[in-house]
């Protein structure tokens, strides 16, 4: 369904973020993007709509080949591959439900959505998915008002309006609690098997995209040096991708041992690593 | 075992290590203020007429008159408060585009100088020149003055928009943009909502300005109540100059009250 042939990303500063990615993302598959801090993670999902112009390779989503597109055809494009984003960048001195409704901007004209007046259809649909992501009460409150998990189901709501074939998830867990972000990415996880989604999961907590995430991909310095299943993670592929370390602490937490210990490993590990 | 024994006292290095340099330019600051103090003139004999003057004109304010030039003062006021409002609405609607075009995070960069450049001419000079040179092209009287205004507002606004929409969060653009939404669009979702409070609180702070403005290009000839204001002082009419006065400071009092208020709606 979504094929990325040899795709590079030079930046104008010369920072070579990617180099000759190739991946293929069957229907209704979810993939988890793992990779350190700057391994080019955000920029290859960005690359998949455009948000960041590759600089060689293709990328066809149901065939299509999308690097071609002129702005016309990849604002439609666009329609068809929803976003998720780290920290939600919702709009946050507008309504949920102006935010939600905003997953349709691709489908309705300037002034209609300058005034607010989506089709009866949309509003239908984007009352049903709040309703889903358990936010069917507060249409009207301002996004600013909001906890961070319910933000995040903003976020993921606007999305699904748009009714993709594909989700681009970025770090959707970041800023949240250990025990939200179980529940984001449940969430996000069912939703896709609901409306047979694929995904591609850009997350840095490997525990959590090995608990959810059966497809693993590694990103190292713009290259995949791992595709595989997510039990493949063994210490010596965690070390291809992140480099050494004790690897032993961070697989102790897969065992569901709960929220409050996981995040203690975590600190462990930053400690020895400095 | 001895305890090593480390310094009590640290203090902070300087801007210039050098001290040669540093009090080197500390006696040049010196000799220089020295030198132009020298330089000023004092005429004793005219500060004391002046201060006799200045005594009228304040005393004035003892016994402000606003009843014996009444009509006048009404004429002025109405004036100026036309001219406020008419040309803070066009300036405003005028300056958004600019403003626009003038944000580098949005804009075309050809578009971006273009509405810089404009932008730079209406603010650099000042409004009062502004309103001479105004006045010498389409005469005495408030059309001179509006056509000040609505300069000086562009020059503003613009600038001040420009800076606003250039901070925005980017995240919430990209994820507009993401939608496959167009530019209008993007815009409407992903930048109005950040910049709204921040415009309404500068337009209301220009309307404040833009009234005290009115005053100013009135003692030039641009019409309103600076005009009666000037020809009060010039009959030496100190009492009447003095009410106009109280009365533009309450006005401006009534906008600072208003401004607060709308901005607070506006978060």
């Amino acid at each position: 369904m979504l094929e990325i042939e040899k795709l590079s990303k030079k930046y104008p500063t010369g920072d070579l973020a990617l180099t000759d990615v190739s991946l293929s993302v069957p229907a209704g598959q979810l993939v988890g993007l793992i990779g350190p801090s700057g391994a080019g993670k955000s920029t290859l999902i960005r690359c998949v709509n455009r948000l960041v112009e590759p600089s060689s390779g293709s990328i066809r989503l149901n065939g299509e080949d999308l690097t071609r597109f002129g702005k016309r055809r990849l604002r439609e494009a666009r329609r068809r591959i929803g976003m998720i984003f780290q920290e939600h960048a919702l709009m946050e001195r507008l309504t949920v439900m102006e935010n939600v409704l905003s997953g349709r901007l691709g489908y309705v004209g300037f002034w209609k959505s300058f005034f607010r007046r989506f089709p009866g259809q949309s509003v239908a649909e984007a009352f049903k998915i709040l309703d889903r992501v358990g936010l069917g009460a507060f249409p009207n409150k301002r996004a600013d008002a909001l906890s961070g998990g319910q933000r995040q189901r903003v976020g993921i709501a606007r999305a699904l309006l748009q009714n993709p074939d594909l989700l681009l998830v970025d770090e959707p867990t970041a800023s949240l609690d250990p025990k939200t972000s179980r529940q984001i990415m449940r969430l996000i996880c069912e939703l896709c098997a609901e409306r047979g989604l694929s995904a591609i999961v850009n997350i840095h907590d490997v525990p959590l995209a090995q608990a959810y995430l059966p497809r693993i991909v590694g990103l190292k310095a713009g290259r995949i040096v791992y595709d595989g299943p997510a039990q493949g993670l063994t210490p010596e592929v965690l070390t291809r991708i992140y480099g050494e370390e004790d690897w032993a602490k961070t697989e102790r937490s897969e065992d569901e041992e709960g929220a409050g210990e996981q995040e203690t490993l975590k600190v462990e590990k930053v400690l020895e690593a400095s | 075992m001895s305890e090593a024994t480390y310094p009590t006292t640290w203090t902070k290095p300087k801007l210039i290590p050098s001290p040669v340099k540093r009090y080197g330019l500390y006696v040049l600051i010196a000799v220089y203020l020295a030198l132009a103090v020298r330089d000023i003139e004092f005429d004793w004999g005219r500060m004391t007429v002046g201060l006799e003057r200045g005594w009228a004109f304040l005393s004035g304010f003892f016994h402000p008159d606003i009843r014996s030039r009444w009509d006048e003062i009404v004429i002025g006021m109405k004036e100026s408060l036309t001219m406020t409002v008419v040309a803070s609405v066009a300036g405003i609607l005028i300056s958004v585009p600019f403003g626009l075009g003038a944000a580098k995070n949005i804009s075309h960069p050809l578009v971006y100088y273009f509405c810089r450049t404009v932008i730079a001419f209406s603010r650099s000079f000042q409004e009062v020149i502004i309103a001479i040179l105004f006045v010498a092209m389409f005469g005495f009287g408030p059309f001179a003055g509006f056509l000040t205004i609505v300069v000086a507002t562009i020059g503003f606004l613009g600038k001040l928009i420009a800076e606003a929409i250039e901070d925005i969060d980017p995240a919430q653009v990209e994820a507009i943009r993401a939608t496959g939404a167009s530019w209008g669009q993007t815009f409407n979702y992903g930048v109005q909502p950040q910049i709204m409070p921040r415009f309404v609180g500068l337009c209301m702070y220009r309307l404040d300005i833009n009234f005290r403005e009115s005053a100013v290009v009135g003692i030039v000839g641009a019409g309103g109540i600076g005009a009666t204001l000037n020809t009060a002082i010039e009959r030496y009419e100190f009492d009447v100059a003095a009410g106009i006065l109280l009365l533009i400071i309450a006005i401006v009092i009534v906008l600072e009250y208003a401004s607060a208020f709308v901005r607070k709606r506006a978060q």
